[in-house]
């Protein structure tokens, strides 16, 4: 009975991560349209769009292998893992302990690797642009993201995200300026790996300024579907990770009944609402910089991290 | 008054104080860099105060006042005048790469915590760390002091030094308000001084970079 | 009839292997005999060392040879750390042998390779079995002259002779370091068994120079920075199985000399070696890695790498020196299956690598990446294997690398809990290199990959290339499939470790193939776990699921059409993405720095018809820092000493007589 329930939270949480992320990505949309004081697209639009591209026959270029066909499916299954295991509503997801932080950072690595190599595949200008500066960006965020992980493990001496989540509701945590460096830092690497302004424009079509673009610019149908479903998951995927590290109040244990986890569900809604607007503000009044600003950046993200497990020192001795 | 919120809020302010130092080593915009600094000030104000509220010290409220004037609105808003008036609202010429600046300011940081940490084992934690944050914040300004050349953001520079001076002070518990008086004025003063000088210098040489300065001296030595 | 002997006729019928290459090098059989013998007895060996490691005896193996030293003998001895390390070196000598039935056919100079490849074989299992100093530093010798014979083998390129120049003085530099180690540590009644030096207490001063040199003899030949510079020449000039041995084992045997001694026969190192090693290792891996993303040539790439990996290597050794000291067996433990595992692992996918890099140079006659392009197509085996090798090596799960590093990342949380303040500081920041080089390392090998067997064909040869041979793609295969099963069944190598743990640290990590699933738990489960197998079944569902639910109800029409490239006609090889500007942002953001690269663009005023320029200037600092100076201080001296060669012979005489006298006046005053 016990399994059969957890088995159930499992599977709520994969369908709801797939379901739940076209609508968040729609919802920045709305709001950053209304921001801009226009009317913008119906918050469900993204699903439209992804229902039309999966329906419209693929073209793609005479040369590519079977690197490029296989690609888009491996970049989802792996963000889509990425995505199961993170606590939403309930903690103590029956697979949680497969994969701990560290190798969700590994599983969303290789999906930007399968990513990169695509954009590569096809053989022009672009793809190469888009890859190398996808893979500059993640030579700095990957370091930066496992420094403000050592950060968090460090202090709820664990890498597990339901101990986190449970460590910080806990008494103990307190306010303590390491988590709030750690914030900070978390905050901007999010931005740099979803391809958001001020590091990229997801809105963009403009050669020279975008990288996540340019590498999918080969892609049609239900290719291209499936890559913006994944981008779309992944920013689901950092929005709830952070919310699961930082703010983890009302994510249910496994013992709490469904009735409890219908207050989880519509708290994590909440949050994630509240998430996607302050993106939207943040990305209305920004401007997006050049691309050799990104690594200073992102520099400044990865030395926050490290002052991150640095001033964990203060207030416990050393 | 002790209790574990008060002592967190403490503990934020004056951590918050050493971020928004690092913060000031990544700017490389005069403008962006003062209301980084008046953020700073904005900082140590609420610190000071909340200081005086734990403690029960009307005086730290005076510090606090003082604080809240003059570096937060009246010696930002004079020196954007300032840069307004010479012109010189464009990038700051840094020594050597913000990356390295931000590696060194992380060194620092360690170097006072450690030293903070292992030379006042038996002092109360929130002295302690507030030592150890004053002394991060007033390495961090003399960082920037070091590391760059134009003249206001070394005035910046100095004036978050002084930042990290008053944290200590507060945070030992037992400056006298005549001292904090006097310090804050010197300040003043000095700002006055290094106002005037400034205008001196941009007079002479057209320009704020105090490399022209070393220029003169090489000359004058020769 | 103990292990012991029976890896000594191993050794034995590798030796007369090479005997008999000797003969038989010019006939046309004799690649096939030659690699075939060595893949047998190389096979043999693994086993031995596999049974010695699964159930080891009570009792440790030893075995006395009146050879050598007439008052020492030659001591051999297999305890589990041996074991392991014969388990390394073997399989990768029969891989390299398998591959080499396919890739020697390709040698044009046969008799130059087949009689160094089973004698450096030999030489590397005999350095892991020896028990005392003097069997040891031979063995070693005979290691680095049979491997600088190989690296010769092409010595009518100049570039070949001046890596093997590189190479033999680096290598007696290295072996001179090390006897000066064991001098220290026989202490002065000269007591060069390894028995003896264990039972012996050793003096923190001796420690500490013991260690220093150790870094110096066997960190040079493992391509520790800055004593890297010679391995980047000498290890792609050999031929391509001999560059995967070179790469993938006779580094993991200086690993081996530094644990031996270190661990084994030091007892207990000051604290600070453990910091030292940890800088130099993680200062290793960022500038190994950084390089090797400057690179175009394919195998010089794989060795630049290679420094990266004995950096991540010697991070986890270090990390194990530390805890180990500060008495924290477990985290020791965990720190030294890390490395230990990561030794295993690159010896997989680095020689996975160079066959693949092997391969590719056999087909198009290319090394230089840009001229390939395209060969996914040509040598979909190849590249599929070589894809495997590069997910495995960026330390991507569910592979092989990301587990060890995983165990490394989690060896470094455990790091609050040491004594000393420097460490605790000082840990998290190497994890963050240690991050930073991974990162790296996935951009480095997505450029090689993405350049190399992607896009179109850049040259002719790389247009008509054709598939490897047979035994080549069974190396290669085996290896690929080998990195998978490390990488999702990390547990059994994790047990199977336990004994060397044990015998180093006095620690050993939790048993682990008892977990449900098969997951990894380094302390316990709240803390931190990992599943790669199931990592890859979820991967490989979810994407199975997802295909075919797409194909099934959404849409299933395929249409080839040209490249849109956002509208530009006519694309042509010339005008992909080289290799050189996949680099280029990585090196303005790190090059600036550790290379001190400067660009600089030259534009033609409007109007004139000349050429728009760009120059590059890099520089190797080390290089020019560390090594152009002392070549210069010898240069001189040699220069001064030369004075010596012109001598009458009276004062020939009278020199020697001075030293004579001189001599004796110092035994005089030192007794």
């Amino acid at each position: 009975m016990v399994l059969i329930r957890d088995l159930l939270v499992q599977v709520v949480q994969m369908a709801l991560v797939v379901a739940l992320a076209p609508l968040l990505t729609g919802f920045v949309r709305k709001a950053k349209a209304r921001l801009l004081r226009r009317r913008g697209a119906s918050v469900i639009q993204p699903y439209r769009d992804l229902s039309r591209l999966l329906r419209k026959e693929a073209v793609v270029a005479e040369n590519v292998s079977w690197l490029f066909r296989m690609a888009p499916y491996l970049i989802f299954a792996a963000t889509w893992v990425a995505a199961a295991v993170i606590p939403t509503f309930a903690t103590g997801l029956i697979f949680s302990w497969t994969v701990d932080l560290i190798a969700i950072i590994g599983l969303l690595g290789s999906a930007r690797f399968f990513l990169a190599l695509a954009g590569m595949d096809v053989g022009t200008s672009f793809g190469g642009i888009g890859s190398s500066r996808e893979m500059l960006i993640a030579t700095l965020a990957e370091p930066a993201m496992l420094l403000i992980i050592f950060a968090v493990a460090l202090i709820a001496g664990s890498t597990q995200l339901s101990t986190i989540a449970a460590f910080m509701t806990s008494p103990q945590v307190g306010l303590r300026v390491s988590l709030a460096v750690a914030l900070i830092a978390i905050i901007m690497v999010a931005i740099a790996e979803n391809a958001r302004i001020p590091i990229d424009n997801p809105a963009t079509h403009l050669e020279l300024t975008m990288v996540h673009e340019a590498m999918v610019l080969e892609y049609s149908g239900r290719h291209l579907a499936m890559i913006e479903l994944a981008a779309m998951l992944k920013l689901l995927l950092y929005l709830s990770m952070i919310v699961c590290i930082f703010v983890p109040w009302n994510i249910k244990g496994p013992e709490a009944g469904y009735p409890a986890y219908l207050v989880g569900f519509a708290s994590y809604v909440v949050k994630l609402a509240v998430g996607g607007a302050m993106l939207a503000l943040f990305e209305t009044a920004t401007a997006k910089m050049r691309v050799f600003r990104v690594p200073q950046f992102l520099g400044a993200a990865l030395m926050l991290g490290l002052l991150a497990t640095l001033l964990r020192f203060v207030s416990r001795s050393l | 008054m002790q209790g574990p919120v008060y002592f967190d809020i403490a503990h934020m302010l004056a951590g918050g104080l050493v971020l928004v130092s690092m913060m000031m080593l990544y700017q490389d915009r005069l403008y962006a860099l003062l209301n980084v600094f008046a953020l700073h000030s904005l900082l140590l104000t609420l610190s000071v105060a909340w200081q005086a509220f734990i403690q029960g010290a009307p005086h730290l409220y005076v510090t606090a006042a003082i604080a809240l004037v003059f570096k937060v609105v009246v010696i930002p808003v004079a020196l954007h005048h300032m840069i307004r008036k010479l012109g010189i609202h464009r990038e700051i010429e840094t020594v050597v790469g913000i990356g390295l600046t931000m590696l060194a300011g992380i060194g620092l940081v360690a170097l006072s915590i450690v030293v903070m940490l292992r030379v006042t084992p038996e002092a109360d934690p929130l002295t302690r760390e507030d030592l150890a944050f004053a002394l991060s914040v007033l390495l961090l300004g003399l960082l920037i002091m070091v590391t760059r050349r134009n003249a206001v953001s070394q005035v910046v520079g100095f004036m978050s030094l002084e930042n990290g001076l008053v944290l200590a002070a507060t945070g030992a518990k037992g400056m006298p308000l005549v001292v904090e008086i006097s310090v804050a004025f010197s300040i003043l003063i000095a700002f006055i001084v290094i106002g005037v000088f400034l205008f001196r210098i941009r007079e002479r040489f057209d320009t704020v970079d105090v490399g022209a300065l070393d220029d003169v001296r090489g000359r004058r030595r020769k | 009839m103990t292990s012991v002997l029976v890896m000594l006729l191993c050794v034995a019928a590798l030796l007369a292997t090479a005997a008999l290459a000797v003969f038989m090098a010019r006939s046309k059989q004799a690649t096939p005999v030659i690699y075939g013998l060595s893949l047998s007895i190389a096979a043999v060996a693994f086993a031995t060392g596999l049974v010695q490691l699964v159930s080891p005896p009570a009792e440790v193996p030893i075995l006395m040879l009146p050879f050598s030293l007439p008052w020492l003998g030659a001591h051999f001895r297999l305890d589990p750390l041996a074991a392991f390390f014969l388990l390394v070196v073997d399989l990768g000598g029969a891989f390299a042998s398998l591959y080499g039935l396919g890739y020697g056919r390709h040698e044009h100079a046969p008799h130059r390779v087949l009689p160094f490849f089973p004698a450096f074989l030999a030489g590397m299992n005999l350095v892991i079995l020896a028990d005392d100093a003097f069997t040891f530093l031979l063995s070693w010798e005979f290691m680095s002259l049979a491997s600088w014979a190989l690296v010769m083998a092409h010595h009518r390129d100049a570039e070949n002779r001046r890596a093997g120049y590189l190479y033999i003085v680096m290598a007696s530099f290295g072996t001179l370091a090390l006897l000066l180690a064991f001098g220290l540590l026989a202490g002065p009644d000269g007591a060069y068994g390894f028995a003896a030096m264990r039972g012996m207490d050793h003096t923190p001063l001796a420690t500490g120079l013991v260690l220093v040199l150790l870094l110096v003899g066997a960190g040079s030949k493992a391509g520790l920075v800055p004593l890297h510079v010679w391995l980047p020449l000498a290890h792609p000039a050999a031929p391509s199985h001999v560059s995967a041995l070179m790469s993938g084992v006779m580094t993991k045997v200086a690993v081996y000399g530094f644990i031996r001694v270190l661990f084994d026969l030091v007892g207990t190192p000051a604290w600070w070696s453990g910091l030292l090693v940890l800088l130099i290792g993680s200062g290793t891996a960022v500038l190994g890695i950084l390089h090797a993303l400057m690179e175009r040539d394919l195998k010089r790439m794989l060795a630049y790498s290679t420094i990266e990996n004995i950096g991540v290597v010697f991070v986890g050794l270090g990390l194990a020196l530390a805890f180990k000291d500060a008495g924290m067996e477990l985290a020791a433990a965990l720190a030294m299956t890390a490395a230990l595992f990561h030794v295993l692992n690159h010896s997989f996918f680095k020689s996975l690598l160079f066959f693949g890099a092997g391969a590719v140079l056999t087909r198009t006659g290319e090394r230089d990446m840009e001229k390939l392009g395209g060969l996914i197509h040509r040598m979909p085996v190849t590249a599929f294997t070589f894809l495997v090798g590069c997910m495995a090596i960026s330390a991507l799960p569910p592979f092989n690398g990301f587990a060890s590093e995983w165990l490394a990342f989690q060896a470094i949380l455990q790091s609050p809990d040491l004594p000393q303040w420097a460490l605790t500081i000082l840990v998290p920041a190497v994890g963050g290199l240690l991050a930073l080089s991974a990162a790296l390392a996935a951009a480095c090998f997505v450029r090689a990959f993405g350049i190399a067997f992607l896009g179109r064909p850049r040259t002719d040869p790389a247009a008509n290339a054709s598939e490897a041979d047979r035994f080549s793609l069974a190396a290669m295969s085996i290896l690929a499939g080998l990195c998978l099963l490390a990488g999702i069944l990390p547990g059994i190598v994790i047990d199977a470790l336990a004994p060397v743990t044990q015998l180093l640290v006095g620690g050993r990590m939790p048993v682990q193939t008892d977990m449900p699933w098969l997951s990894i738990v380094p302390v316990t489960e709240s803390r931190s776990s990992y599943n790669g197998l199931l990592v890859f079944l979820f991967i490989g569902f979810s994407a199975w699921l997802t295909a075919g639910l797409v194909h099934r109800f959404a849409s299933r029409a395929l249409r080839r059409a040209p490249a849109w490239d956002c509208g530009f006609p006519q694309i042509d090889a010339t005008m992909q993405y080289s290799a050189g500007s996949f680099a280029q942002p990585v090196r303005r953001v790190f090059g600036t720095l550790v290379f001190r690269a400067r660009e600089r663009v030259d534009m033609p005023p409007p109007g004139t018809l000349s050429p728009a320029r760009f120059a590059l200037e890099t520089h190797d600092l080390v290089w020019e820092g560390l090594y152009l100076p002392i070549a210069g201080a010898v240069g001189y001296v040699a220069e001064k000493l030369n004075y010596l060669q012109f001598l009458t012979i009276r004062r020939y005489l009278s020199l020697v007589f001075l030293a004579l006298v001189l001599l004796l006046l110092v035994l005089a005053l030192w007794s």
